[in-house]
């Protein structure tokens, strides 16, 4: 081989077809030999114009459609949102309903890194956390089923409190799941944590540092392993968090096997809280009884009249916030997740403005593959969990 | 709450001719930026000690024209400090005849991809920006699709149609 020939740079396009991309993303590489000179990420695939679309809806009819941003976490998007909306018309829900989010949003965190675990592991060649992973995610989607009657795209928070009320034997259920979790979770440590492979695969792999990860906005798991302390549930509690008592667990050298241990330790404490939660549950309404803003109870609409009518004034007509500007965040799974709402007093929404942490992580992923080999481009695509449905909205 | 009230009033020391509205809505602060000074904004929030912006949330554009007669865009900054643990709300308005402002990339990286769907969406122009290409639509595609007078159901004239249909062959 002569001098010229390693000098020439070859561009190859993986995706937007391909099993470790997790959906569409397209990515231009420029490779010398088997490193990566540049990777240029092509979005956009999926785009449906949710934000567009936001402008059309009422503030109840949008609720549905935060569902397909992170379709892994739909709890976490419903939640941002209608906390966004909640702080617009000043109004906070009931404690109980508070409770519930917090249940749930913790349930679909462990979902979503459960999923995250088993595509990772298996972009990686570990085969068997694949099933262990998709077994818990299972009895996941049974509880979210019995509670909001779908198993994905549950649309269960309603704008002051959430659509009804924890059904019967989910106290058990749940319980039951989470006094089995911590055991499961030591299943996949034994194959993954100290396994040689997984290590020569993820250590040192897609380092970024706590300065870079910070400039280039990374949020979630993705920026702790770098070693910034930072959750928007302890930095800006919402929903009651603050009466939850966790730890926030960060890596150290940013790289891939450190944003695997974190999301690990992180379906942990998520499974603590859950169990903290559902022991002081308090007792109350779960949605506030506000008649002109929130939804009435859907049991009282067959006894009392006034429900009926408040319920269709707002099916029908939607709900006037006050004219203004709120952004609200969240700690979905990914990141921070942000709406930014702004309102003309009218039923529908002015602008929305969805900030999706995947869209914002993904462009930190340029940062970290350069000069690396083609073969950790997989690997460091899956540390960062992206979801191409909240990168292109 | 007095913190936050502080930023405005550095800014304003530091850059008189800068601020031109400050406004406190559900407790979060936002500054209108005159459109010439956000760079220098940018930065000096950044690098201030007392205000330490250093996480740039979010960037976004607004169309203004629906709102009032005005005929303007917006361009909106949420920006963060990881250690200070405040929010603030940057505002930056901008004819819609000639929506072109300064980037901010040199001072926060993430503002890339942003922008670049700021320009995408609104056809707002930053100057400065490596590399102010559209994101979200495809190649070829004609409008801006989040400006207001883009219909929801709008039909992308036939380049598009044919740009896909050499792809197919």
């Amino acid at each position: 081989m002569t001098a010229t020939t390693t000098q020439q740079l070859m561009t190859i396009n993986m995706g937007p077809q391909h099993p470790s991309t997790h959906g569409v993303l397209r990515l231009i590489l420029e490779l010398d030999g088997e490193t990566v000179v540049k990777a240029t990420p092509h979005i956009g695939f999926l785009h449906r114009g949710v934000e567009k679309l936001a402008e059309y809806k009422t503030y109840h009819q949008f609720i549905t459609l935060t569902d397909r941003l992170d379709y892994l976490a739909p709890m976490s998007n419903n939640l941002a949102y209608v906390m966004a909306v909640e702080k617009l018309l000043d109004i906070e829900a009931p404690k109980r309903s508070q409770y519930i989010r917090i249940i749930l949003c913790e349930l679909t965190r462990i979902s979503s890194h459960l999923l995250w675990l088993a595509t990772h592991a298996l972009d990686i060649g570990a085969m068997t956390v694949f099933f262990y992973c998709f077994r818990e995610r299972e009895t996941l989607n049974d509880i979210f089923e019995m509670t909001a009657g779908a198993r994905m795209n549950l649309s269960y928070v309603r704008i002051g409190g959430v659509a009804r009320d924890l059904p019967d034997g989910f106290v058990e259920k749940v319980r039951e799941f989470v006094n089995d979790f911590p055991a499961r979770l030591k299943d996949y440590e034994t194959l993954l944590t100290k396994n040689k492979i997984w290590l020569m695969r993820t250590k040192d792999v897609g380092v970024i540092s706590a300065e870079d990860a910070i400039n280039y906005g990374l949020s979630g798991p993705s920026i702790r392993g770098s070693g910034v302390k930072w959750d928007v549930r302890k930095s800006e509690p919402y929903s009651s968090y603050d009466e939850m008592d966790f730890i926030v667990p960060v890596g150290q050298n940013g790289d891939v096997y450190d944003r695997y241990i974190v999301r690990i330790e992180e379906m942990r404490q998520s499974n603590e809280i859950v169990r903290q939660a559902m022991d002081t549950i308090p007792k109350g309404e779960f949605i506030a009884d506000i008649p002109d803003v929130a939804l009435p109870q859907k049991e009282n609409l067959k006894k009392s009249m006034e429900s009926l009518i408040h319920h269709f004034k707002i099916i029908t007509d939607g709900i006037c916030p006050p004219a203004g500007e709120v952004y609200s965040c969240v700690e979905a799974p990914k990141g921070e997740l942000g709406f930014y709402i702004v309102s003309d007093g009218t039923k529908n929404p002015y602008r929305i403005k969805i900030r999706p942490p995947s869209f914002v992580n993904l462009e930190g992923l340029q940062k970290m593959i350069e000069g690396r080999l083609l073969a950790d481009v997989v690997a460091v695509i899956g540390s960062l969990d992206i979801v191409l449905g909240e990168i292109d909205r | 709450m007095s913190e936050v009230s502080a930023i405005a009033k550095r800014l304003k020391e530091k850059f008189p001719k800068a601020v031109t509205k400050v406004k406190t809505f559900r407790g979060e602060l936002t500054i209108s930026i005159d459109k010439d000074y956000i760079g220098k904004v940018a930065e000096f929030l950044y690098n201030d000690k007392g205000s330490d912006f250093d996480y740039l949330s979010d960037l976004c554009g607004v169309d203004k024209s629906r709102l009032d007669d005005s005929n303007t865009f917006e361009v909106v900054y949420h920006l963060y400090s990881l250690n200070q643990n405040h929010r603030v709300r940057l505002k930056v308005e901008i004819p819609a005849s000639n929506p072109s402002i300064d980037t901010v990339t040199n001072v926060w990286k993430t503002a890339d991809w942003h922008e670049r769907e700021a320009y995408d969406m609104f056809g707002i122009i930053f100057e400065g920006h490596p590399n102010l290409e559209r994101i979200l639509t495809p190649e070829g595609f004609e409008g801006y699709p989040l400006r207001k007078d883009y219909p929801l159901k709008g039909r992308q004239p036939n380049s598009l149609r044919e740009v896909y249909r050499k792809g197919k062959e």
